[in-house]
């Protein structure tokens, strides 16, 4: 290579890249951008009005950590009940003819408009002490879920359960049915089909389900302390800790905030890179 | 890259015309509130819609007392907004949009005075006192605030974050009772619901609430409920858009009739 090439291989790559910016029109490029600045303005207030000074006081508190600790076990446990119950749901869905297979599909996507504190009204009729499913929990194993961090796994899995199924229908949709029906003519059950050949298949459709079922239960609010009540260290998750905070100090609410946006990126960061790149 | 730069800057320029639109819109109702000042309490001047954040306590009463006014004053129309105080009081002094603010302590009002958000001094129009709130017929012969720390009882409580809170942790702080609950509600009426849905077997809430609930709970008076009543103040806020709207509403509160209403829902008026 000599010192010529070496000059213009740059310039080239860069006018290029000026090439694609300038084929953006204006039309589309002007509502982008104030999407952009819509979506991040917030959070850079956020960072901008965080008590940088006090911070390392505000975060010290035993409350803080206990709270941080059970929103991601939780958060993990609810997408763990979402996979083991949502995956096999999604395949019902996008893979076998039934009659109302529509009805069903529009049911399960119902809890992602339902606003979450219904959602947890609903889950108290039907799982609390006094639930129509609930009573016999109750009564039979002595089994009561409100007011327990169990009760915050099932919040939680309810409101991002229908994140996960809409996630892996659509990957199953777009996956190549022809394998299955190839293992089945080469001898293999349904369930053996589906086992080694479409979960393979689907995986990163799955794990890109996963991690948005973990992002909304992580962020739960309405459903868990409607459903699940809030006390320290049971049921206390951080949007909780964050809401009553905000009602004596707002400055302790936005350093908790903080921890939790700083969880997530990380956590979504990490995981971009192997799962949900757009390629 | 000039245009992109030229489309930025058309970009904030939209985002700079939607903050002024705000900003003008808010000059524009302060100017409407200082010319509505004087001589606020006349009636026949009262138009428009009044905006009431109030205690969640008051919900009952105040709804009354909105239709009240709307008669009194046709035309005009009461909006209200129930919620936890400190809540509402985090709104205010975050620039919500509200003409008359009742809370449930004088606490959460000072955050609002404290932030220079309220016009005058706030004066207090009613008190409240806790009461034990139980399932229908007493199941579990709930006699005092002693018979809560049963460990068999699932009780629920407010979080001391919220004036009921605060109060019911004041009373059996006075009384050395250690209770722990089954979960902090987030305002009075989450905690009612937890027992009017019996997910709760007790919760101790006002008696207002009480007696708002009906037949879904029963109530239980306990004496250590005398040292820790709620004193509720009332102001008109600095930038109500609607000035002399809010002083009628806090007139027709503090009226005869007012008083009628909320002694009826449970309140001491004296």
């Amino acid at each position: 290579m000599t010192a010529g090439d070496k000059a213009v291989l740059p310039r080239r790559r860069r006018r290029r890249a000026g090439a694609q910016v300038r084929g953006v029109p204006l039309p589309l490029l002007v509502p982008a951008l104030i999407g952009l600045a819509f979506l991040i303005v917030p959070l850079l207030a956020l960072l901008v009005r965080t008590p940088w000074s006090s911070l390392p006081e505000l975060l010290t508190g035993a409350e803080v950590w206990q709270a941080l600790r059970l929103s991601l076990l939780c958060a993990t446990a609810a997408t763990a009940v979402s996979l083991v119950i949502g995956v096999p749901l999604a395949w019902l869905l996008a893979r076998v003819e039934f009659p109302g297979r529509g009805l069903v599909r529009a049911l399960v996507t119902l809890p992602l408009v339902l606003p979450p504190v219904v959602g947890g009204v609903a889950l108290l009729m039907a799982l609390g002490r006094n639930g129509i499913v609930g009573k016999w929990l109750d009564d039979w194993f002595g089994l009561t879920l409100p007011f327990t961090t169990a009760g915050v796994v099932i919040a939680e899995a309810f409101v991002a359960l229908p994140f996960l199924v809409i996630s892996v229908e659509g990957t199953l949709r777009a996956a190549d049915p022809r394998y299955e029906e190839a293992a089945a003519t080469l001898g293999a059950s349904r369930f053996t089909a589906f086992r080694r050949v479409t979960l393979p298949l689907i995986a990163p459709g799955i794990a890109a389900g996963a991690v948005l079922a973990w992002a909304r239960a992580l962020g739960e609010f309405g459903a868990t302390i409607t459903f699940a009540g809030n006390f320290p260290g049971r049921t206390q998750t951080m949007p909780l800790a964050v809401y009553l905070a905000l009602q004596s100090d707002p400055e302790a609410a936005t350093a908790l905030s903080l921890v939790l946006l700083a969880v997530s990126v990380a956590v979504l960061a990490g995981l971009r890179d192997r799962w949900m790149t757009a390629g | 890259m000039t245009r992109t730069l030229r489309a930025a800057g058309a970009g904030v320029a939209a985002l700079l015309a939607l903050s002024a639109c705000s900003s003008s819109d808010e000059s524009a109702s302060s100017s409407s509130a200082s010319s509505g000042a004087p001589g606020s309490s006349g009636s026949g001047r009262v138009s428009g819609t009044v905006t009431v954040f109030a205690a969640a306590s008051l919900k009952e009463s105040f709804t009354t007392l909105g239709e009240t006014f709307e008669k009194a004053h046709p035309g005009t129309k009461v909006t209200f907004s129930f919620g936890g105080s400190d809540s509402l009081a985090a709104s205010i002094t975050g620039g919500a949009p509200a003409d008359v603010f009742a809370s449930a302590s004088p606490k959460t009002m000072k955050i609002v005075t404290d932030a220079g958000d309220t016009s005058g001094t706030p004066v207090t129009f009613v008190r409240n006192q806790l009461e034990i709130a139980t399932l229908p017929g007493n199941p579990d012969r709930i006699a005092s605030l002693k018979d809560l720390t049963d460990t068999a009882l699932k009780v629920v409580l407010c979080a001391e974050e919220v004036p009921c809170g605060a109060a019911a942790r004041k009373a059996l702080d006075a009384s050395g009772l250690k209770l722990t609950p089954v979960s902090y509600e987030q305002d009075v009426k989450a905690a009612l619901t937890k027992v009017e849905l019996k997910e709760a077997d007790a919760a101790v809430v006002y008696r207002t609430d009480v007696r708002a609930a009906g037949d879904k709970v029963e109530g239980v008076d306990f004496p250590e409920s005398a040292g820790a009543v709620n004193a509720y103040p009332i102001a008109r806020l600095e930038d109500a858009g609607n000035a002399a709207g809010a002083d009628a509403f806090i007139d027709l509160v503090r009226s005869a009739e007012g008083r009628k209403v909320l002694t009826d829902a449970g309140f001491l008026t004296s």
